[in-house]
């Protein structure tokens, strides 16, 4: 998916958030993760050896789902100074494996609001933050599902 | 092997001490731990010291130079919120094997105020709000989040662990705060992150804790034995792995991990136990822990708070001390606080908060972070 950031020079500016979103010269960004042969272990980020099971040189690069279901969150009402509050932190199980912690935007802070397992994709945007070199760090975002979901 | 003892043990009361040093704070605790057993800093064979803020400063060489430079082996050690736990199992370690007979742990921490969590990025990069949350009070939300999608556990019931633990610090004069609540004034206090309110977070103390631990022969020669009190089981675990690793530590299952291998080697089963003090470091944690411990069965922790059977009077009260939630939480000290709590019970000393009667307790200690892991430990005490 692109990133929702709109002009063509400000894509060579951008830089990723966290080490597992990378954005291609044309702009568009994924979520890498690594599978393990093994086991079938799914992980963030590209590594070296597995997480569950120990074994080394079997991951495969794969990108992650960008659909998923919200496994747990907190509406969180106090925070660091300066982070803008209420806001919605979560987990969510991606669908096909691998799980996330993250923001869930463009949703109403409220618990009567945030059913549980709610389907929620990913989205790629500006985080409004910059590096020391003006880039625009962008991260990825969960929001509530705009096509259903496919087990619905 | 040889058993291994608790001799002596003691806390101060956890408050906040702005003009004092970690090092005075770790060394009075020591010395009250040596008072109740009746011994000196020259008996201790060697010095286990747990502390977070200051762990690359040499603690425990501090302490001593408050107490004494005997010149003893110091081991300093940092394992999050199992920080003291483990420098109290390092010490046990050490006179299992026989290495010594006699030596003290002290747990010690200053804290600041406010949050805990997060720490920068060298990229400039601010994680909270953009990632989630990196709050402590965020993550153990999203814990208690997680019970309540399971098993329907509600707000109120949430509440009512820190209406509880609050109840049972009127009881305790080194507690923090020994103030009572109703569910109401916890349920409408400040909303930190849901469902914790203000008042279902732990308080940021300062404090110290230590224990003398000895072995048979030397409880024996002390002539300790009649108010020592026997380790049954000490155990750790770090976070195994799980599918939600990269999202947010297990503490569920590390816990359960600990605690399973800690029944198997004290040859009990929770229904053994006649209290327990486990790690509330937020009302949500307490509920999820019942089950991990094996206090209740999956999905009854909810009606178990209902039911007041944690409170004292019931069948397994849990956190007399008044809890990490109203006694206070320094990271360091609390791991031997704990042990304190539980130790003081059954030897009888409990006063107003006594658990009459106690034979066995269980100490628990879980701690870790958003992108590191997780420690825990747990211990199984016995009245001799």
């Amino acid at each position: 998916m692109c990133p929702e950031i709109s002009s063509e020079s400000s894509i060579a500016r951008v830089v990723p958030a966290v080490p597992f979103l990378v954005v291609a010269p044309d702009g568009h960004a994924h979520l890498v993760g690594s599978r393990c042969t093994d086991c079938g272990a799914i992980m963030p980020g590209r590594r070296i050896a597995c997480a569950a099971c120990g074994t080394r040189g079997r991951l495969e690069s794969i990108q992650l789902a960008e659909s998923g279901r919200l496994c747990s969150y907190t509406v969180v009402h106090r925070s660091f100074p300066g982070v803008t509050t209420p806001f919605v932190a979560a987990i969510v199980n991606l669908d096909g494996g691998g799980t996330l912690k993250g923001t869930l935007t463009d949703v109403t802070p409220d618990p009567r609001s945030l059913p549980y397992d709610m389907p929620v994709e990913i989205v790629y945007r500006d985080s409004g933050q910059k590096a020391a070199d003006g880039s625009a760090f962008l991260s990825y975002y969960f929001v509530p599902s705009r096509r259903g979901h496919k087990n619905d | 092997m040889t058993d291994v003892y608790i001799v002596g043990i003691d806390m101060i009361p956890f408050g906040r001490y702005p003009s004092r040093t970690v090092p005075e704070l770790g060394a009075e605790a020591a010395w009250l731990a040596l008072d109740d057993a009746g011994l000196g800093i020259r008996d201790m064979q060697a010095l286990y010291c747990g502390n977070l803020m200051e762990a690359h400063l040499m603690v425990g060489q501090r302490i001593l130079r408050e107490m004494g430079l005997t010149g003893v082996s110091v081991t300093n050690v940092a394992n999050a919120c199992a920080t003291g736990a483990t420098a109290f199992r390092e010490g046990l370690i050490a006179v299992k094997s026989g290495l010594y007979d006699v030596v003290l742990a002290v747990g010690v921490e200053q804290m600041g105020r406010g949050l805990l969590g997060g720490s920068g990025r060298s990229d400039g990069f601010v994680e909270e709000g953009a990632l989630g949350s990196n709050t402590m009070p965020a993550m153990f939300a999203q814990i208690g989040v997680e019970h309540a999608r399971k098993y329907g556990t509600t707000f109120e019931q949430f509440a009512k662990v820190a209406v509880k633990n609050h109840h049972h610090s009127t009881m305790n004069p080194k507690a923090m705060s020994q103030r009572e609540t109703t569910l109401r004034e916890v349920m409408e206090a400040e909303m930190i992150s849901w469902p914790n309110t203000k008042l279902m977070c732990s308080i940021n103390v300062d404090g110290a804790a230590a224990a003398v631990i000895a072995s048979e022969r030397a409880a024996r020669r002390l002539g300790l034995m009649a108010r020592a009190v026997r380790v049954r089981a000490s155990e750790m675990t770090s976070g195994p792995y799980t599918p939600k690793e990269f999202a947010i530590p297990d503490f569920n299952e590390v816990t359960r991990n600990c605690t399973r291998l800690a029944y198997e080697h004290a040859g009990i089963g929770p229904d053994a136990l006649d209290l327990v003090e486990l790690h509330d470091c937020f009302a949500t944690a307490e509920l999820v822990h019942y089950e991990n411990l094996g206090l209740c069965n999956e999905g009854e922790a909810g009606p178990m708070i209902d039911a007041g059977e944690t409170t004292l009077g019931g069948r397994i009260p849990v956190n007399m001390s008044g809890g990490l939630l109203s006694k206070g939480h320094p990271l360091g000290a609390t791991g031997i606080a704990n042990l304190y709590e539980v130790a003081t019970h059954l030897r009888g000393a409990a006063g107003a908060r006594q658990v009459v009667g106690a034979r066995m307790g269980l100490t628990h200690v879980v701690g870790g972070s958003f992108g590191r892991g997780s420690a825990c430990v747990v211990h199984v005490l016995e009245r001799v």
